[in-house]
């Protein structure tokens, strides 16, 4: 591996970039994440989870992150938030309740700490 | 001979389009991002633009994991929006200008961009909220599309330099582009946010400062930095300055003015910002 692909590794606390390693550990779960756009397979989904999960084969750590909701077990297992995000749509959460649930923190608590980066940013 | 009237740089962030949908531009959240958009209207109104070639990146409507082109330019009559699973409006169709579309993919292809083309696309929200904050109200879209995607999901990403070098290559080809119309550039996303990992709700104003000051005048300070530089600073998702990167690119070395600019923290999870470079 040349120098510069090696420093492109270097990691970054707190993220996972999702490269082609976690592109094939993810497949399964993103395909059905994909799958998330047909308002029918939906419907498929909260009617049965596990059958559903089961027809796009995900993998037991993928199956397990699924039905205990955990966010970063997801990513963990290769998920993309991109497509996670249409997952947990049909769940009634947001990108903020998602980055509530991944840095542990309440979801009232992770807006905080949004907004106050405007005392740094300025506003409009 | 085609006028560039300028480009158009806007977050994409989809809350904003469930903020259109439920009319809360005059909401004390929302106001200083709506805001911004009065003098872009204002100038696209004084421009007329009949074409916008938008950089924006697709999250998982048209392109999916199986088949990931790192650039991908739109060739279809038409364009359409669709449900993306998350709750938000189906957006208006927009017609193609298939003739400028394989111009300019012609004129990449022998500028030695090998990218992928695409006779029919689905476009998502990064696309329509774009256009619902310049264009809200219309009937149908004022100006006909030329969509040109950037892989931002799935690394390895192009390099900054690669983007900003496409974007010329666009420029290249717009300028030998015969006609009396007029054409907007558009780039899409950002500016820093992260939605994934123990770093979710990363956000870096400084970063994002030094980007809204030196893309104007100084594009190659912005792509010094490697993919992972960039994520480090913008967030995962803040790698979508890509888009903006290029579209600057492709508005070449004519003269610019920054005819308006707004940068505010947070919308959702991300600082959003729009900016107007005009050709002068």
């Amino acid at each position: 591996m040349s120098a510069t692909l090696t420093q492109e590794r270097q990691p970054i606390e707190g993220t996972t970039l999702f490269d082609g390693d976690m592109a094939q550990r993810g497949f399964a779960l993103n395909a059905m994440c994909y799958s998330f756009n047909d308002a029918e397979n939906r419907e498929e989904f909260r009617r049965d989870e596990k059958a559903y999960c089961r027809k796009y084969h995900l993998t037991p750590e993928q199956m397990r992150a699924v039905e205990e909701r955990n966010v970063l077990g997801m990513i963990a297992a290769g998920g993309n938030v991109y497509y996670l995000a249409k997952l947990a749509g049909i769940w009634g959460l947001n990108v903020q309740d998602l980055g509530a649930a991944q840095t542990g923190m309440s979801v009232d608590a992770f807006k905080s700490k949004l907004l106050s980066y405007n005392e740094y940013g300025g506003a409009a | 001979m085609t006028e560039i009237v300028g480009g158009y740089f806007t977050s994409h962030v989809p809350a904003i389009g469930g903020a259109i949908a439920k009319g809360l531009q005059g909401d004390p959240y929302w106001k200083p991002f709506f805001d911004g958009f009065p003098p872009i209207r204002d100038w696209l109104k004084e421009e007329k633009p009949d074409v916008a070639v938008v950089f924006y990146n697709d999250h998982g409507l048209n392109f999916f994991l199986d088949k990931m082109p790192t650039f991908a330019v739109g060739a279809a009559h038409e364009y359409h929006s669709a449900d993306e699973g998350w709750g938000l409006p189906v957006y208006k169709t927009f017609t193609g200008d298939p003739a400028l579309s394989w111009h300019i993919i012609e004129s990449l292809v022998a500028d030695e961009f090998d990218i992928t083309t695409c006779q029919k696309m689905f476009v998502d929200h990064a696309m329509s909220i774009p256009f619902e904050l310049a264009w809200p109200d219309t009937e149908a879209w004022p100006v006909k599309l030329v969509p040109i995607a950037i892989n931002t999901v799935q690394h390895p990403l192009p390099s900054a330099k690669r983007c900003l070098a496409l974007g010329r290559a666009v420029g290249r080809a717009l300028e030998s582009w015969d006609s009396d119309g007029k054409i907007v550039v558009m780039g899409t996303g950002g500016l820093s946010h992260q939605l994934d990992g123990e770093r979710a709700g990363f956000i870096n104003a400084d970063y994002d400062r030094f980007c809204l000051d030196h893309l104007m005048d100084d594009p190659e300070a912005l792509v010094k930095d490697s993919i992972s530089g960039i994520v480090e600073k913008a967030g995962t998702q803040g790698v979508e300055i890509l888009n903006w990167i290029a579209a600057r690119g492709a508005l070449g070395e004519r003269p610019l003015a920054k005819r308006t600019e707004n940068y505010h923290i947070p919308i959702s999870n991300t600082a959003a910002a729009s900016l107007v470079l005009e050709a002068v």
